[in-house]
């Protein structure tokens, strides 16, 4: 390979080069230099930690001084014997499996229905669609703080609610505790998921809605047999998303309700793998979890490509 | 048809209007709460502590006091600019590449790409922390607490799209001048994305800014903390010593949520959905 044709990428190939080596390396082997940083930072943070999580949850896996000669020996299936047999783990899978069953519809049909809305309207449209993004673009530990003040047992909500205010109070009531970390999220992710639909808007062909028009169809009727249909690509990456957010749970049941109480009602299992892993010093069982939980991910990531793209 | 006569269908549009600004407030609420809580002087959990009366900046310099909020800015700072100056150049590159050139293994690497979106980084964070902090010892360091962000994914798969969009002649033509690929990328097909950089640059923002799991493993000086976690361990440790720990945590929250609200709201107009839209359509 000539200097000029690595210099212009081997786009111009009045100089052919050799073909066995356009074979190699592609006709413009000056992506691979381009993309090379992207492609080992891949390979450094995603692929390699992916198969050292598999590895450590294979062995017996303890922290030891940096360059200190240690056994790690293989121990097969038991370091996931003992986290499925763990009460408190299953509980946090558990818990996920509540949030979810909370936030998925809810953050799909007001996604879905809100962005609708926002696609139509036309009076302060930039006021609107800047309210219901904020909350996306914000901290969730700046968030936390405000909802914390609002839930407490002496909050603004209970205050309100009187003699209404459950007891006990909602972020210590352990029924309560991941319905309110459940409809935080979904608020906090809400705008997201609107632009989402909202660009999957601008894809449904108008002239449907004329014809759902001219048959007879009012604004719920064309909703529910032009809009809902026409965004379904959509709705399976939404879904996907925020079954993801759900896997990833740690800050708000960390923040708002002390590391998962109560009695464990709000524990994820990402705060297991910490407080395991990292607090408690024993990684290979938090890698299990990781590992479990990334199985369970891309189930229900297909499952739901199944079920949502079948016609 | 009778249903969508004139008259109905802007009683209708009314409706649904009415309906999107009450649930703007509402969802605008806890950002009022944040801000009006912020400078009272007292906690008052009753409506009336909704009324912005007897304000004081007393909060701010509470949390000041026990927690040192310049320092901490400075570090989230250095992070988040840090990770968007590594995002921008080399994502820029790499979204290029995938986009434009013909390479071998360009395909592997889409895919790869594609799947990084379905593995969430923190259940990665075992084997990541064993990494950095037990095998490179980078813990306390910014190294160690920007390493896991340096490159974005989403922000490389909406450069991409970007580029994917321009005409193939533009970029033939470039080339039969002789013009080679860098300065193609440079001066043709760079500024014709600009605006749409934008919005690629603000959603890497929020990335780092609000990151909280990460850095909170990676850090346990105090002086090496970015904000959010500052203002989480203040949360949970300090704060029930403070006077009005309510303002002060809040003082805290508003000085953390500040920068990215300020910036999307000055930039929302780049914010928009085509182009996350053509980031995520694939």
């Amino acid at each position: 390979m000539s200097t000029e044709a690595a210099r212009t990428g081997g786009a111009v190939t009045h100089s052919p080069a050799p073909r066995k080596l356009t074979a190699l390396v592609g006709r413009q082997p000056l992506g691979i230099v381009m993309a090379a940083p992207y492609a080992v930072f891949l390979a450094a943070v995603f692929a390699y930690p992916l198969g050292l999580a598999v590895w450590i949850s294979f062995h017996r896996y303890f922290f030891a001084a940096p360059g200190a000669q240690v056994d790690r020996p293989f121990v097969g299936f038991s370091n996931y014997t003992r986290v499925l047999g763990d009460p408190a783990v299953r509980q946090s899978f558990l818990n996920v499996l509540e949030f979810l069953v909370i936030n998925v519809p809810l953050t799909v049909v007001l996604s879905l229905v809100l962005a609708t809305a926002l696609n139509s309207v036309t009076h302060i449209r930039t006021f609107l669609r800047v309210a219901y993004y904020v909350p996306y673009v914000t901290a969730s530990v700046a968030l936390v703080a405000v909802w914390l003040f609002l839930f407490s047992n002496n909050g603004m909500v209970n205050n309100v609610l009187g003699p209404l205010a459950p007891n006990p109070s909602w972020l210590v009531n352990s029924g309560l505790a991941m319905p309110v970390i459940a409809i935080f999220v979904t608020w906090k992710q809400l705008g997201f998921f609107i632009l989402l639909y909202l660009a999957a808007l601008q894809n449904v062909p108008k002239e449907l809605y004329e014809s759902a028009s001219v048959d007879g169809a009012g604004p719920v009727r064309s909703f529910m047999s032009v809009t809902v249909p026409g965004v379904r690509p959509a709705t399976t990456l939404v879904v996907i998303l925020a079954t993801i957010t759900g896997a990833n749970l740690f800050t708000e049941p960390y923040l708002l309700t002390n590391g998962g109480g109560p009695n464990g009602a709000s524990t994820s299992p990402v705060f297991l793998m910490y407080q395991k892993g990292i607090e408690q010093g024993a990684p290979d069982i938090a890698a299990a979890i990781g590992v479990i939980l990334v199985i369970a991910v891309l189930v229900i990531s297909l499952i739901n490509r199944r079920v949502l793209e079948r016609d | 048809m009778l249903d969508s006569t004139p008259a109905k269908r802007r009683k209708g549009h009314w409706l649904s209007f009415s309906a999107l600004l009450l649930g703007a407030l509402v969802f605008l609420f806890p950002f009022y709460y944040m801000l009006v809580g912020s400078f009272k002087a007292k906690s008052d959990p009753s409506l009336k502590g909704l009324v912005p009366t007897g304000l004081t900046v007393h909060n701010y310099a509470q949390i000041d006091s026990r927690v040192n909020l310049l320092r901490s800015l400075v570090n989230s700072g250095i992070f988040t600019g840090a990770v968007l100056l590594s995002t921008v150049v080399f994502g820029i590159l790499g979204g290029y590449a995938l986009a434009r050139l013909h390479f071998r293994g360009r395909g592997t690497l889409f895919a790869i790409m594609l799947l990084v979106q379905i593995v969430p980084f923190q259940l990665l964070i075992i084997p990541i922390y064993v990494m950095i902090v037990r095998t490179y010892g980078l813990a306390d360091s910014y190294l160690g607490m920007i390493l896991p962000f340096a490159i974005n994914s989403t922000a490389v798969f909406l450069f991409r799209q970007f580029f994917l969009q321009l005409p193939e002649e533009l970029f033939s033509a470039a080339r039969l001048d002789g013009a080679g690929e860098l300065r193609i990328l440079w001066s043709i097909a760079l500024p014709l994305v600009r605006p749409a950089l934008l919005t690629a640059v603000l959603l890497t923002f929020i990335g780092p800014w609000n990151e909280f799991l990460w850095p909170f493993l990676v850090t346990k000086q105090t002086d090496m903390q970015p904000l959010a976690v500052t203002l989480a361990n203040y949360i949970s440790n300090v704060a029930g010593r403070a006077d009005n720990p309510f303002g002060a945590i809040l003082a805290g929250a508003v000085v953390l949520a500040a920068p990215a609200i300020a910036l999307f709201v000055a930039f929302q107009r780049h914010f928009i959905s085509s182009d996350l839209g053509s980031g995520v359509k694939g």
